[in-house]
């Protein structure tokens, strides 16, 4: 690694130094396509955002790609009910790495106001990976902004060898997760217990 | 629009042997409704639809209601002989309701600007007897609502032309709307815990909940 003052020295006289790991992280975080699909009320602040007054192209998040080959992000934007959370879940295992994942909404998250709906699924995260959650009913554009926000930094810090090394670059990690089955009475698994345990009960007092 | 005691002569006019009854209702806005028979359903529903002074050509909605059997205790005043004497004493007598499943049909007309004329329907019980003729071939608009009502009570309507769930997925063979249906475990705590949810969430955390 370069030295930090050398490194200022020389963006001063004019010379740009770089790893391979930040231009490829740069290039990644700038360049976020998004899958276009919505699910619900949250839809519509998704498509509040992309257009001019909050204007989501100036993170180069603006490219709604309508084909899961061709999208890095999805943006779970709203209720997903029991019947459609299989397609969300093929939706993601077609989409190619690295692929990340925003749960907008507290529906997306949870189940929200619907949670004990017997036909709404209890968060997204029980069946794929959720990278950044973004609470509110619906989460106003700035808070989408400041999500993808919080997914650039954390694709900046990403690294691409080593033991914390992107998901996408671990062949041992899974990029795919098993589609549930709709079931007599539930779909089936409930969830995905490799990736989703229920959260533990904390006391404050 | 004729009174509702005129409707029903004139229904019973037009379709013999149909059986109307006029269903009192206690609430504020007070609408009575027709309770028909399945038999004659659909007869009945063709003659409201068809009647120039009714033409009934709009069902704007269908909806389901579930009857489970249910005790009444009721004191009644009875004329007893005590010790030689007359006396009225008040008894406690229990009676059950019958259980069945009811489609209810909100007709307007567009023609006459008169409306609505409420319908219902009643099924033999709720358990294995749950047919009902389908008004979807009288209305058009009934079609997506009584698929609905398939789907979430498990009314069967014979006579529709494409009967299937319309909401949950075809393999899923539970009715959400009737009262005893006993929903999945797919969540494990509310924020706002009540004595099912925290009967619930007991379950799923044995070592004691926050709240």
């Amino acid at each position: 690694m370069i030295d930090e003052g050398l490194r200022n020295e020389l963006s001063r006289q004019g010379v740009v130094t770089t790893t391979m790991e930040e231009l490829y992280n740069w290039g990644r975080k700038n360049s976020l396509w998004p899958l276009q699909f919505g699910l619900a009320c949250c839809a519509i602040e998704m498509i509040a955002t992309s257009m001019a007054r909050f204007d989501i192209a100036r993170f180069g998040a603006e490219v709604f790609r309508p084909s899961p080959r061709q999208a890095d992000l999805m943006i779970v934007a709203g209720t997903v009910t029991k019947k459609m959370a299989p397609q969300i879940v093929r939706l993601y295992n077609q989409m190619p790495e690295p692929k990340y994942v925003i749960a907008m909404g507290v529906c997306a998250i949870s189940g929200g106001p619907f949670k004990e709906g017997y036909n709404v699924l209890k968060g997204i995260d029980r069946y794929i990976p959720v990278d950044v959650h973004i609470p509110g009913c619906p989460p106003r554009p700035e808070a989408l902004l400041q999500a993808l926000m919080t997914l650039q930094e954390k694709i900046d810090h990403q690294h691409l060898t080593g033991e914390k090394r992107a998901r996408h670059l671990d062949a041992a990690a899974p990029g795919e997760f098993p589609i549930p089955e709709f079931g007599k009475h539930d779909l089936e698994p409930p969830n995905n217990p490799a990736l989703w345990q229920p959260p533990p009960m904390m006391r404050t007092e | 629009m004729e009174t509702l005691e005129q409707l029903k002569t004139r229904i019973e006019a037009a379709a013999p042997g149909a059986q109307v009854d006029i269903v009192p209702n206690g609430c504020p806005a007070s609408q009575p409704s027709l309770l028909l028979d399945g038999g004659h359903a659909r007869a009945v529903a063709q003659f409201l639809r068809d009647d120039p002074t009714l033409a009934f050509d709009y069902a704007s909605n269908v909806t389901g209601v579930d009857w489970p059997e249910k005790t009444i205790k009721e004191k009644i005043k009875v004329k007893k002989t005590v010790e030689g004497v007359e006396k009225e004493v008040e008894e406690v007598c229990e009676r059950k309701t019958p259980a069945y499943l009811e489609a209810v049909y909100h007709l307007y007309s567009m023609a006459r600007k008169h409306g609505p004329l409420i319908l219902r329907l009643r099924t033999e019980n709720r358990a294995d007897r749950v047919a009902l003729p389908s008004l979807t071939p009288v209305w058009r608009s009934c079609e997506f609502q009584e698929r609905e009502i398939f789907d979430l009570y498990g009314i069967v309507f014979e006579g529709h032309p494409d009967l299937r769930r319309l909401l949950m997925w075809p393999e899923f063979t539970d009715h959400p709307m009737r009262k005893d249906y006993v929903e999945a475990d797919d969540y494990e705590y509310e924020p706002t815990p009540h004595e099912e949810v925290l009967a619930k969430a007991r379950k799923h955390y044995p070592g004691g909940t926050p709240a």
